[in-house]
Parts: C-alpha cells; structure tokens; sequence
C-alpha cells in the first residue's frame, strides 16, 4: 500500500509543495536544524523530556469528550470533541512550542523569536522562553494587537517583547516577514520558533510530529471508548499545525474521512477570504511552496477572516499536497457560519471555542445531521474561546445595530 | 563572451572595481524610474541590478521594502519590468543587467516564459534571493542553458563546506552580502571584507562584488581596493524616497551615483 505518511523528501517535498525557499543566510542554519532534529527524534532522552513535558506542564493527554448534547441537537452523527482547549495556554499551539524549545536548547540557542496572529502562539512561545529561561521576542500586526489584546498582556507577564508590525494589513504574512527578517539579522543566537506547519523545511515536517500527539491520542481514546477507529476528522486550517497534527496519524486509515475546514470570511467570490485552496494558487512564499492568495503577477494579496489565528494567505505545503492529490477534503466557511457555530458550542455544551475552532464546528454540524448515528466524527477543538471575546462582542454589537 | 564577463574583463584591464548599482523597477513610478535606469549607466553605473517588485521582500530593510510598495501601488508587474529592460536596452548594448528579486513572481509567470522574454528583452543575469542551490533545478539551470548568467549570494554563515554548493551554480559574479542581515543593515568591517574576499578566491576565479551597507563614496572606495565591485542599493533608494518631485529623484540617485562611481575609480589610483 502507498503510504500518506513518509514525507516530505530528502529536500523537504511533499510532492511539489514544501521545500527550502530562504535567504542564503538562513541555509546553514536550517540545514543544521533539520540534521539536530533528525537526532533528537531518535535520542530516548529528549523524547522522554519532551513526553514528561507534554504530560506535567501541558496536562496531556487531552481529553476525547462524547459531545451528547451538540450530537443529539443535530441529530446523526455522534460528535466528539478533541479537548486542546483544555491544554496549559489554551490552546493545541504549545504542544509544538514545548518540543521546539527543547530543541533550541539542544542547539544552545539563548533568545527565542516567533511570529502570532490571533496571539496563542506568540502565549505558548512566550511561556516556554519563561519555563526555559530564554529571551522572547513576539512580531505581531497591530491589527491583531487591536483584536486581541489580552494576548498581547498575556505575552508582557510572561516577559516576552511584543513588536508590532505595522507593514501590509498589519497580520500574520506581515509579522512573518518581520520576524524573517529578524531571523537573518540575528541567525548566530536565535531559534525561530515557527508556530505552523509552514516555513522552509524541517519546519512543517517538524511542527506536524510535535502536533501528531493531538491524533495518536484520539486514535488511543476512540479505540478505547468505541472500539473502533472514527469514521471521519474535521479541523481549522490556517497554516494548519493543528489540523495535520489531528489528521496525520489516520492518513494511512482509508475509511476515515478528513475533512480541514478553511476561512471563507465574507465568502470565496467577494476576494475578503483566507482560504488559499479554495481560493488560491501554488506560489513560493515564507520559504515553503503552496496554495498562495495572489494575484496575476504573483504579489500576495491580503486574507481576511474574523478570526486572526486563520488570517493567513497561505498554508501548509503537507496540506497543500493532501489537497492535490485529495486525500483530505478541504472546504470553506464564512465568518457567519463560524460564528452561528461559536454560539451553538457555547449554548449547548458550555464550551467557548476559539473562533478558529468554531469554523470546524460549523462544517461538522453542516454534516452531522445527515449522518447515520453510529457515525463517529471527531472535531479538533483547538483552542478555547476567551481571546475572542472583544471579536464576538464587537459582531454581536454590529448585529444588533443593523436589526435595531 | 557574456555582457558581464566582458564587463568585469574591461574592468580588469582598466585596474579598477565595478560600481553596481540597484534600484527597484518602477520606484517611485515608471516614467522616472526607466530616467533613472537609462542615466545610471552615463553617472558611472558599470553594472545594473534592477528590483522585481514583491509585496513581501523578507531578506529587505526598510529603504528596499518601501520601493517595492511604491513600485507595487504604481502597478508595476513583471511586464512592465521587463518592458523597463527593452526600453533601457534600445539605447545601450554594453552595460550589463541584472533583475534581481524574490521567486514567485517568476514562479507565477512562469520560469521558461520569463526566462525567454528576459532573455529577448537583453537582461544578461538573475539574482533571486530567496532560491538557494538546493532548489537549482527550479531556475538557474535552465536560466543558464539559455545563456542568462545566475549570481548567487554568499554570506558569513556560508561556511568552507557549503561554499562550493553555492559556488557550483554560479556564473556572472559572486555577491558577497558581507553582513548577517537585511538590506541597508550596518556594514562590514574592512578586516572582515578582506577575510571574506580571501576566503572565496579560494574557492572561485568569479568576480567578487561586495554588498550590504555601502552608502559612501569613502566606503565605495574602500570596498573597490578589496574586491572586483562594490554594491550600492539602499543608499540610492534613499535618494528617492526623499525627493519632493521625479526630477529630484533623478537627479538625487545620478549624482550620488557619479560621486560613488569617483570613490570607486579613485580607489587603486
């Protein structure tokens, strides 16, 4: 049987997607990252770190909880939701910062950077520099600054610097750059701890194994509880860390469906979207090649969704390649969709997702009803909702207004 | 004998290094730029880098990021680049050009389609940032197959082993970026220039241009005694970001191009 689950190559190809499209600068530097990953995989101590880490400070496993009440309201399918919400900063993002960081250690790296959207990332980095005792500097846009500011405090009293980003839209793609640029500037000292499965080479081939944990434990879970393995798994894709982390230990199981869930925001056909697959083009851009929002000549247009963890105008190559060649079913959803699904999860289960979780809630409560009710579907829920409060009230106060 | 190679033959002869020059094509608008262009060549330019715009230029510092915004806002596309080298090239056959940028750009218009349409409208070399040699089959082999010399970047962190990867793909000049950093970053030490120079020709009989943080007519001088050329980018960007109209752009990048040009010739006098 041809497996799903070797790559990327020798040259970090999944397929024709992935690869190493960096400054000369930055070569050395990810070559040797990728050889001291090779050999941290296989040393029984980091791994043992890494598994006390992920079981002592993260709080792992994370639960598999049976969703009776969102199941029963939607009739079909019996939902269960994957608890990342419940992990130490609230989210899947410091399953890969706990390894990263680990690295960086390895390499005796001393001043950590990353880049954050909707924030969570920039939290788990900025909590693991503290743990670790590593300088941490965060690039974030300051539309995201606007949006999510509790984040921003969140990264201070963890002692990270914030630097806002005020280039482009002021978002990921612009704090990325910002923190390449950076990277280039400072390459002897620091380790650029990328937060999806996105970047040049090993990056998402690295981030995808620290998030696998998220699916080798469902696999366990649903074993466990159903005896079986679930029938499909849905989850949110921006870059798509925790998504691959959910979906890549069931790519091998032919009869489970995945299905990853992208930002449709105002809707693929007004332009204002984040879905770089349905609405995109393969292009090479933050060192990786994939499905890009460009336009004709190439230059990288703006992605919008209301969600800022999602925000990105491209995604990682591993999913570009499961896309092309259709192994995973990747489908979008707007804003409003997301959103009718927030209220749903908070309503019913007492649960507030994040918002980027709320768009794998609403394509699965799209199917679930015309299931059948042995169908077993597991939802990836990511993160949880309080770093989007100011976002949810904000829409719920324009609402309100334009039906007053 | 390729347009660079006679170049830097003339040069050799002449004793004296290259003053190469970079702009970004269509900064602050196309009319003015392709005034720039055309002039550089006359101001003393004996080698021509031309920026293809990019929205995300991340190996960039700001002078570099703000023309590519600049160029971008006054639509200037990968066409109107290369029409930019047709109308350059109507009135000059000797001074060699280079396009140099990011890769998506190419990505998207296709590689053999922007490699024969480069080709046709006279550019002589690539540099594109963000392509290193692991990636060579991408571009710089069939770019060279059809006679478009590719230039690589070196940089501090590439070490003795990685060199002659690097150095294998390369035709046209080395560029040496002689800081760890983006463009228009601090420079070099003079110390660490000569070390750097030493250290390629152990690896390469290609001409070695330096890069990165050259804004002076002393510093251009300084760097021509070391080396077969000296760079200049963000300082004549600098020039146009600050004129009040595209007459003051020109002149601001030409006369610092002339004074720049009299550093370099007067280096090994």
């Amino acid at each position: 049987m041809t497996s799903f689950r070797t790559g990327p190559d020798a040259r970090g190809l999944f397929g024709r997607f992935g690869g190493q499209f960096v400054a000369e600068t930055l070569m050395p530097l990810i070559n040797s990252l990728a050889a001291e990953y090779e050999k941290a995989k296989s040393d029984p101590a980091f791994l043992e770190e890494l598994a006390y880490f992920q079981r002592d400070y993260i709080g792992r496993a994370s639960p598999l909880y049976f969703a009776e009440r969102l199941s029963e309201h939607f009739g079909g399918a019996k939902i269960y939701l994957k608890r990342e919400d419940l992990n130490h900063t609230g989210a899947h993002k410091i399953n890969n910062c706990i390894g990263q960081i680990l690295l960086a250690k390895r390499m005796g790296k001393q001043r950590i950077i990353a880049e954050t959207g909707a924030g969570m990332h920039g939290v788990a980095t900025a909590t693991v520099a503290a743990r670790f005792g590593m300088q941490c500097v965060v690039y974030m846009g300051t539309t995201d600054i606007d949006r999510q500011q509790a984040n921003v405090f969140r990264m201070k009293l963890l002692g990270a610097e914030v630097i806002p980003v005020t280039a482009g839209t002021g978002t990921l793609k612009d704090a990325m750059n910002e923190a390449l640029r950076d990277w280039v500037t400072n390459v002897h000292n620091t380790f650029y701890l990328i937060g999806t499965a996105a970047g040049p080479h090993p990056y998402p081939a690295m981030v995808r194994d620290f998030q696998s944990v998220i699916g080798n434990e469902v696999r366990e879970q649903i074993l466990a509880k159903e005896g079986r393995l679930p029938d499909s798994l849905v989850a949110c894709i921006g870059g798509g860390s925790n998504a691959i982390g959910l979906f890549h230990p069931f790519l091998d199981d032919e009869g489970v469906q995945i299905v990853g869930v992208e930002a449709a925001g105002h809707g693929i056909d007004t332009g204002k979207h984040a879905a770089s697959m349905a609405g995109g083009a393969p292009g090479v851009l933050h060192g990786n090649r994939t499905f890009l929002l460009q336009d004709d000549d190439g230059q990288i247009t703006d992605a919008h969704s209301i969600s800022a963890g999602l925000d990105y105008p491209g995604v990682g190559p591993e999913h570009a390649w499961l896309h092309e060649i259709k192994r995973v079913e990747y489908v979008p959803i707007s804003d409003d969709e997301a959103l009718d699904a927030f209220h749903h999860c908070c309503r019913l289960e007492g649960i507030i997702p994040a918002l980027e979780s709320a768009h794998a809630l609403a394509e699965a409560f799209k199917r679930a009803p015309k299931l059948p009710r042995d169908h077993l579907m597991v939802i990836n829920l990511s993160g949880r909702g309080d770093k989007d409060m100011q976002t949810v009230m904000h829409h719920m106060q324009d609402n309100q207004e334009k039906h007053a | 004998m390729s347009r660079l190679q006679n170049r830097f033959a003339e040069l050799k002869a002449e004793n004296r290094a290259a003053l190469v020059t970079f702009v970004t094509a269509g900064d602050p608008d196309y009319a003015t730029s392709l005034s720039i262009l055309k002039g550089l060549p006359e101001a003393g330019a004996d080698v021509i880098e031309l920026g293809m715009p990019f929205t995300d230029p991340m190996a960039d510092g700001p002078a570099i990021q703000l023309a590519n915004i600049r160029a971008l806002a006054g639509k200037q596309g990968m066409h109107q680049t290369l029409q930019m080298v047709r109308e350059f090239r109507a009135g000059n056959q000797s001074t060699p050009l280079v396009l140099m940028g990011y890769y998506n750009p190419i990505f998207v218009y296709g590689v053999e389609r922007f490699i024969s349409d480069a080709k046709e409208a006279g550019v002589d070399g690539l540099i594109v940032v963000d392509l290193p040699p692991e990636h060579n089959d991408e571009l710089c082999e069939p770019a060279q197959s059809a006679g478009l010399d590719f230039i690589r970047l070196t940089t501090p962190t590439t070490d003795d082993d990685r060199l002659p990867t690097v150095l294998a793909g390369s035709s046209g000049f080395v560029y040496y970026v002689s800081v760890a950093g983006v463009t228009g970053a601090g420079a070099a030490t003079l110390d660490h220039v000569e070390q750097a120079v030493a250290r390629l020709r152990r690896h390469t009989d290609l001409p070695v241009c330096i890069g990165f943080g050259i804004r002076t007519p002393e510093h251009a001088a300084e760097v021509a005694k070391r080396a077969e050329g000296a760079v200049v980018g963000s300082a004549l960007i600098d020039k146009i970001a600050e004129a009040k109209s595209p007459q003051q752009a020109i002149d601001g990048v030409l006369g610092l191009c002339r004074e720049l040009a009299e550093g370099v010739r007067s280096a090994r006098r």
